[in-house]
């Protein structure tokens, strides 16, 4: 097992190295960084300088480690246009990004896997086929369409849940702004929450009936049931454990798609977080901070992987004893 | 005639007069795809003519609605573009991306996959490694970024930028396929009597792994006609000059509060039924075909 978890870990970092050699292109040479930072009128020995600075003048090699070097102390140079360090810009935005992905995984779990269940323990039920129709639905609806009918429904015609931003908020130690806490922050978290949950929702649904049907075929279930086991119990302890491996891998694996998603879901309700962010530096060109984006969703998305490696190592006896 | 009536008396054949909903996604995407293609002549207006447009005539709601009149059916924008007219366009956007991307995509992963499986190795390793990298950081996410990076927008790009992360999907399913269909005796008794590995990929491997790939293809088609959407929806997908329907939701979204909801609740609506008919039928597809999931359901 040491060596399977050795092998993903090496493969995630060299993945994070082939991204990171993108974003150092994005950030090195795509834009014009010396005319951006030294401005229209600057002389040339003030180019200069700031060629220097940004060390444009050394060989390429050089100027990817020193872009690495920096990147691993969290420093990516200044954002283009507010001329605010890029790590500071994008720091400020992760708790919005953060609760609002908390929040839509919750829902997506929570509902996913209870439909998944319910729906595999009665197949044919006139309920199920309704449920399997709307996942068919769900997955079927681009993020932003279920975005815009949650405001032309909440928002325009009833008017009970607020269509931007985050509402009231409050400090915690001193720095992280969060929505939990105040019933105007929640109630602003409901649609975006939604709207960013639903296709993980309806996905996880899915896998959640595939794997229990699957499942609830094979002859260990039947055996328990011959022994007199409450249905109950083969659901639960016996079907609902074998079946959440693939559930709790895809969950992991999702990630990327859930971050993708999130600029969307940001971009529709304003939600002051990350992907907002991303969104505003592709319309300005603002390469540093896409830089720093990408190396931080790949981070993020490689983590997850080898996390999600290890645990399923952990969950699966065919691997764990080779 | 005798091919016909094998097709008549098949059992998927039979499975799909029985299946009304499947039945119905077939006509809703024919009826789409038509509009579509003979755009030019049904829609009563040329959207993008700038000439044609009439800024008396904007912002007026359907016709069944007051102050809506003909010719403009689902009433019209703020420049006073015919919104029908529009999603007509639009759809043929849609649908050429889809087409577009599944033929390149699938045909690219297809070859790929093919060689990874049948030779294995080194490439085999790369391209399983690349896909896992690919699926973990999503197509969405991808395009996204890419096109956000290059900022430069046509409906070629949008494509290729799809079409990058497209391919694994359709790579990793045929390599399976081929793992398995290599082992089978049939493929050892062509080696044996002298046939090249050319003639036992094309004849003998590929027609034998190929089906798995059809439900691919109806997923994939209606994921990337959503991607398209969604990329044009953010301002990074196909040029304002170009119809599309996520940049008709996206635009109509400024006059929701307005209380114009046809700009967007017409466009969606089309768009939510090409990918649900699309995804429908990849269901039923996928019912009849995987062998797998046919015995589940029987036991």
């Amino acid at each position: 097992m040491k060596t399977y978890i050795a092998r993903r870990m090496l493969q995630g970092l060299i993945v994070l190295f082939i991204v990171s050699f993108i974003a150092f292109f994005i950030f090195q040479y795509l834009g014009d960084p010396v005319l951006t930072l030294a401005g229209r009128y600057a002389t040339v020995e003030q180019r200069e300088e700031v060629r220097s600075l940004l060390n444009l003048d050394q060989p390429f090699y050089i100027q990817y480690f020193s872009f690495i070097s920096n990147a691993v102390r969290g420093n990516f140079g200044m954002s283009y246009v507010s001329r605010v360090p890029v790590a500071r810009l994008i720091i400020e935005r992760l708790p919005a990004s953060i609760e609002l992905a908390v929040a839509a995984e919750l829902f997506a779990v929570v509902v996913g896997i209870s439909l998944g269940i319910f729906v595999a323990a009665k197949p044919s039920s006139l309920t199920s086929k309704f449920f399997m129709t709307g996942s068919l639905i769900g997955v079927s609806l681009p993020t932003f369409m279920v975005g815009i009918l949650l405001i032309l429904l909440f928002s325009i015609t009833i008017n009970i849940l607020p269509p931007t931003g985050r509402g009231n908020l409050v400090n915690l130690f001193g720095r992280w702004r969060s929505g939990f806490f105040t019933l105007d922050g929640l109630k602003h978290l409901i649609m975006p929450a939604l709207t960013l949950g639903m296709f993980q929702m309806a996905l996880l649904f899915r896998i959640t009936r595939g794997a229990m049907l699957e499942v609830l075929g094979a002859d260990f279930i039947r055996t328990a049931r011959a022994k007199g086991l409450s249905s109950r119990i083969v659901l639960y302890k016996h079907a609902l454990r074998n079946a959440l491996i693939p559930v709790i891998t895809m969950i992991g694996l999702q990630f990327g798609q859930l971050i993708g998603f999130a600029i969307v879901t940001e971009s529709i309700f304003q939600w002051p977080g990350a992907g907002s962010l991303l969104l505003t530096s592709m319309y300005e060109s603002d390469f540093p901070v896409l830089a720093a984006y990408i190396i931080m969703v790949a981070a993020i998305i490689v983590f997850l992987n080898v996390l999600v490696d290890i645990s399923y190592a952990l969950l699966n006896p065919k691997i764990r004893y080779k | 005639m005798s091919k016909l009536k094998a097709i008549y008396i098949s059992k998927p054949f039979k499975h799909y007069l029985n299946s009304p909903l499947v039945i119905a996604a077939t006509i809703v995407l024919f009826i789409i795809a038509a509009g579509a293609i003979f755009a030019p002549l049904i829609a009563p207006q040329n959207p993008y003519d700038i000439s044609s447009l009439m800024l008396r005539d904007s912002l007026r709601p359907p016709v069944w609605h007051e102050g809506g009149n003909l010719p403009f059916l689902l009433g019209t924008d703020m420049q006073g573009r015919d919104v029908f007219s529009t999603i007509l366009y639009g759809s043929r956007t849609s649908l050429f991306v889809g087409i577009s991307v599944v033929i390149i995509a699938g045909g690219f992963g297809a070859f790929i996959g093919l060689l990874a499986g049948y030779y294995g190795g080194l490439l085999d390793t790369i391209i399983m490694r690349l896909g896992d990298t690919v699926f973990s950081f999503s197509q969405t996410l991808i395009a996204m970024l890419l096109l956000g990076v290059f900022r430069q927008s046509s409906v070629l790009l949008v494509i290729a930028a799809i079409c990058i992360s497209g391919w694994v999907q359709y790579a990793r399913t045929i390599r399976g396929q081929v793992l398995s269909v290599k082992e089978e005796e049939y493929i050892l008794s062509s080696r044996a009597i002298g046939c090249n590995d050319l003639r036992i990929i094309i004849k003998h491997v590929l027609p034998n792994s190929i089906s798995p790939l059809l439900v691919i293809a109806a997923v994939h088609f209606g994921m990337a006609i959503m991607l398209e959407a969604t990329l044009s929806f953010l301002g990074v997908g196909v040029p304002v000059t170009q119809p599309s329907l996520g940049m008709m939701i996206s635009q109509g979204r400024d006059f929701l509060y307005a209380g114009n909801w046809w700009l967007v609740i017409f466009p969606g609506g089309v768009l939510m039924a090409i990918v649900f008919s699309l995804n429908l039928i990849a269901d039923w597809l996928r019912d009849e075909f995987d062998p797998r999931i046919k015995n589940l359901q029987n036991s």
